[in-house]
């Protein structure tokens, strides 16, 4: 059976990249690059995992990802956040507001691989 | 008959005699027992000096020649005694309060302490008195000369009376020098001295009612034949002037208050104001004895001695024809003791003044170092005193050698009070009328002591010896109100009644006036305050000795200002010095001296003498004094407000530094922010170029377009790293004002098209440009790669971001007198009002953008045309976008950093 991963992600080169990727590994890859409406697009989409971009226009990755916490069917769905600022206080933060795993750009394949494959082990 | 030897052996013991009664006095004046000579009969007798020579002899003489006139000289005083009382206690106690030496002291003092108005003053007393002292030195001559015998016709025998006047004048000045001038006293006060004339007061006092009761009841025989005598003479017959009466009158009183030598014994030599009171009654008393034998002496010398007779000297000469040597002697003693003691007193306070206010402040001026009260100083001082002493009474000399002797001893009196007289309305003015001023003082005292000299003083020495008798008959210069005896004309005036008339009218009008035209100096002002109100000002009347300081209130003091311990310590150990058992010494003015140097070094020298004086008593606060303090309140001010001023720059610098702190917090965010923002454009475009890199390397099985697609991705990423390089070093540099630029002059449609050119050749072509030529000629100087540069910026922009159906860009220029604007306006969809205000900043990127900018392009233009001298704004619009570029024609092209 099919996983179901939701790319929450603005450039179109890393969500062509991470759609490759995904979809080599089996995950049945959706889309979403607004921030704003992001929280909907996964009630609506139900996926077994997110990939959160850290910044996204309209609401930061942060934003959506203690929204989505508070919502109690998401409490446990694993999020792999992905950031390009590369600071430390923004690891802490999103660890606070409850991430899975935290990897800053770039990445290697094999790696972001690896932590999807973490997340969805049980 | 009395040899003249013997006579003036008389004299010599009597001088010794007073000498060794003020050496006594003063001796005793040290010693601090002093309560004896401090006395109110002490006091009265010493104003006994207005009776000088003039009226011991010259009273007799001007009853003789003028009947009772001569009540005049006495009625004066006497008013001014008995009614006028209240104005000597406010002089005196102006006096004390303001610790004024002399006449000319208290005139310069009220009026802002002008020295030009105290050497006025001091010349004036000094021309004025000199007929006065020329007076003594004629009486005493004369009277010598009635014991020398009548000259003979070889005038062999005789007195030479111009010799006699030098000798007597000479014993005058060595006598003063001897009395006056042994040391020097701070307040000008001289105990010895008033000791002495209190005694020659009762001498002459004496003489006289001697030479009185001989007259009535040894000649006359009695009261009632007297009466008879009286009667039946010429005396009983003159006519009274009633002008000259009142005119008389009032130049007596005037002296009285205004002569330098009253104002010494009247204020300076006072003790105690009450002693003013007792005066009062007392001295009139002392005036009517005086007066009272002196017409019996008058009627009886009339009677007895043949005509031609100077009546001047009847005194002396009456009992001599009777034989009675020793009661003549003795008469001669009391005129002898008149003279001397107005001699003394008279240059003494002369020489006060000329010492005070011409001679010191000369010297001062002449010696560099200042006033430093230096013993050298007091030196100068004491010989400033003793040659003007000599001075003065050579004057006096020299007038009586001018004048040949000759004139009636009770008009050369006149003379001298008419001079003095002058001071008056300045005087009284001064302590009345708040508004007298400086220059009214000076202009009437200067006005009515010419009119003085020239109606009175020059006539005096007789028509035609100093002033030519045409001026007495047709005016100077033919100008006939001119004329000495006859002012505006007005003639038939008595020439005594006329000078004291003109001048003293013409005196005050001219004070009062000139006073209600002029304005006061603020120093003017606070001694007129002081001197009209002193009452208000210097507390109770009291001694000035028996108000002894408490030495507890001094204690408090001291610990206040000096702390507890040491106070303690100065008072124990004066206590200790001065023999007493307690803590508190006596406040004796050795103390006080040393608690005022004490004090003045924490609180300086004004405000501690100022302290002390209040809390002994002996002297109110002076303006001077006040200023003083208000001086050392000002310095303590100004280094408070130092501090102030200090305190205010801490706290500035404090406010700077936290200001400081705030935009390096700020900074610290900002640059957080911006590292953000830059780690998060390169990694973004590395995360691509990474992932596909690795997707090329490892993954089996691609086809040959998803090679090309992931290999052109990696080479569109690549050109964004580089670019994003490129801009964020651009601005780096325009930020920190490195950047040189190339001023160079063009036509300004030629940039735009190169930027049309090179934007179109890197944009999709969608869209459509649109270019107004309205001003095409314009030419400018500036950086053209620069502008150009904007232009590109602007003008991609619009093909990014322009979301319009057919996305058009407007570009028109408008030339104004100095400034170009370029705008450019597309039909996109209008930036948000949230957006606005930060497009110009770093990475600022307006939402959905298409991800190929890094937001840099505005900053950097927004830098370039802040380094062109020029602008670039948003205007906000209905539709679309509009961005203004403006700058000015001609650049100067300076780099500056922002």
């Amino acid at each position: 059976m099919d996983k179901h991963v939701l790319l929450v992600e603005d450039e179109v080169n890393i969500i062509e990249a991470m759609r490759f990727l995904l979809t080599r590994e089996g995950w049945k890859v959706g889309t979403h690059s607004d921030g704003a409406t992001a929280v909907s697009a996964i009630r609506a989409a139900q996926p077994d995992l997110v990939v959160l971009d850290y910044m996204l226009p309209g609401k930061s990755g942060i934003e959506i990802l203690t929204e989505l916490r508070a919502l109690p069917d998401f409490a446990a769905l694993p999020v792999l956040m992905l950031t390009a600022r590369g600071q430390s206080r923004d690891r802490e933060k999103a660890e606070q507001a409850g991430v899975n795993r935290f990897m800053t750009k770039p990445f290697s394949n094999t790696e972001v691989l690896n932590a999807v494959r973490d997340l969805v082990r049980v | 008959m009395a040899s003249l030897n013997l006579l003036v052996g008389v004299c010599l013991v009597y001088v010794a005699f007073l000498f060794s009664v003020a050496f006594a006095a003063e001796r005793a004046a040290v010693r601090g027992r002093s309560g004896w000579l401090r006395t109110p009969l002490v006091y009265t007798l010493s104003l006994s000096i207005y009776c000088t020579a003039w009226t011991f002899y010259g009273a007799v003489g001007y009853a003789a020649r003028s009947g009772m006139e001569y009540v005049t000289i006495y009625l004066g005083p006497s008013l001014v005694m008995i009614g006028w009382w209240w104005v000597l206690r406010k002089l005196v106690r102006i006096g004390r309060s303001q610790r004024v030496t002399s006449v000319a002291d208290l005139i310069s003092a009220r009026y802002g302490k002008s020295n030009t108005l105290a050497i006025v003053v001091t010349l004036m007393a000094v021309v004025g008195v000199t007929p006065y002292i020329a007076l003594q030195l004629q009486s005493v001559t004369l009277s010598l000369s009635i014991f020398a015998g009548p000259p003979d016709v070889d005038g062999l025998n005789g007195l030479n009376t111009l010799s006699a006047g030098f000798w007597v004048a000479a014993g005058l000045a060595v006598f003063t020098v001897l009395f006056g001038t042994r040391n020097l006293n701070a307040n000008e006060r001289h105990d010895g001295v008033v000791i002495a004339i209190a005694v020659e007061a009762v001498v002459k006092l004496v003489a006289l009612m001697a030479v009185g009761i001989f007259v009535v009841w040894g000649i006359a025989g009695g009261i009632g034949p007297m009466m008879e005598r009286i009667d039946s003479s010429a005396l009983g017959t003159w006519q009274l002037d009633r002008s000259r009466w009142a005119a008389l009158t009032v130049l007596s009183a005037a002296a009285f208050l205004c002569l330098p030598r009253m104002f010494q014994v009247l204020v300076v030599e006072n003790d105690d104001e009450r002693h003013v009171q007792i005066a009062s009654w007392a001295f009139p008393v002392y005036l009517m004895l005086m007066s009272l034998f002196v017409v019996p002496i008058a009627v009886v010398g009339l009677n007895l001695l043949p005509a031609g007779s100077n009546p001047d000297l009847f005194v002396v000469s009456v009992p001599l024809s009777q034989g009675q040597t020793g009661l003549a002697v003795l008469s001669f003693l009391g005129g002898f003791s008149s003279a001397t003691s107005m001699v003394i007193v008279a240059t003494l306070a002369l020489s006060t003044m000329v010492s005070n206010h011409v001679v010191m402040p000369i010297y001062l001026s002449i010696k560099p170092g200042g006033a430093s009260m230096s013993g050298d100083v007091r030196d100068v001082i004491l010989r400033a005193r003793r040659l003007s002493i000599l001075l003065i009474i050579a004057l006096g000399y020299l007038y009586y050698l001018l004048s040949g002797g000759s004139g009636a001893l009770a008009a050369i009196g006149l003379i001298s009070f008419a001079g003095v007289a002058q001071f008056l309305p300045a005087m009284l003015g001064g302590i009345f009328w708040r508004g007298a001023t400086r220059i009214g003082a000076l202009s009437g005292l200067c006005l009515g002591f010419a009119i003085w000299v020239y109606a009175s003083l020059l006539p005096s020495f007789g028509q035609g010896a100093v002033l030519p008798v045409s001026f007495f008959e047709i005016g100077p210069w033919g100008i006939g109100w001119l004329r000495p005896y006859a002012f505006f004309n007005i003639e038939g005036i008595d020439p005594t009644v006329h000078a004291v008339f003109w001048s003293l009218v013409l005196n005050t009008g001219t004070f009062v006036v000139a006073s209600l035209l002029s304005f006061p100096k603020p120093l003017e002002r606070l001694q007129g305050a002081q001197f009209v109100n002193v009452f208000d000002h210097s507390g109770q009347a009291r001694g000035w000795h028996a108000s002894v300081a408490a030495s507890e209130d001094l204690m408090i003091m001291a610990q206040r200002i000096l702390g507890a311990t040491e106070a303690q310590a100065l008072f124990r150990t004066a206590a200790k010095e001065q023999g007493m058992t307690g803590h508190l010494p006596e406040p004796n003015p050795a103390f006080l001296e040393r608690l005022e140097r004490e004090l003045s070094a924490s609180v300086g020298t004004a405000t501690a003498h100022a302290m002390v004086s209040q809390m002994v008593g002996a002297a109110s606060v002076s303006v001077e004094d006040l200023l003083a303090v208000a001086d050392e309140s000002a310095q303590m001010l100004e280094y408070s407000s130092q501090l102030e001023a200090k305190s205010a720059e801490l706290s500035r610098t404090a406010g700077q530094l936290r200001e400081a702190n705030e935009k390096l917090t700020q900074l610290s965010v900002q640059k957080d922010a911006f590292l953000g923002q830059i780690s998060h454009e390169l990694r973004t475009p590395m995360t691509s170029i990474r992932a596909f890199s690795e997707i090329l390397r490892d993954a089996d099985g691609l086809s040959v377009a998803e090679k090309t697609k992931y290999a052109s991705i990696i080479h569109v990423e690549a050109i964004r790293l580089t670019r994003l390089l490129d801009d964020l070093l651009d601005l780096s540099v325009l930020e920190n004002g490195q950047v040189s630029l190339n001023s160079a002059t063009g036509p300004l449609e030629a940039v735009l098209d190169q930027a049309v050119v090179t934007a179109q050749a890197s944009g999709d072509g969608r869209l459509q440009i649109v270019r107004l030529r309205a001003a095409a000629d314009t030419v400018l100087t500036t950086d053209m790669d620069r502008l150009g540069q904007v232009f590109i910026n602007l003008i991609t922009n619009a093909q990014k971001y322009c979301r319009a159906d057919a996305p058009q860009l407007e570009i028109s220029v408008r030339a104004d007198a100095d400034v170009l604007s370029v705008s450019f306006r597309d039909n996109g969809t209008p930036i948000p009002d949230a957006a606005r205000a930060l497009i110009f900043e770093k990475f600022a990127r307006v939402a959905d953008g298409d991800g190929s900018g890094a937001g840099l392009g505005l900053a950097i233009c927004r830098e370039i045309m802040a380094r062109l001298g020029g602008d670039i704004s948003h205007v906000p619009q209905a539709v679309g976008n509009l961005f203004v570029v403006q700058m000015p024609r001609d650049a100067a092209l300076a780099a500056q950093p922002v």
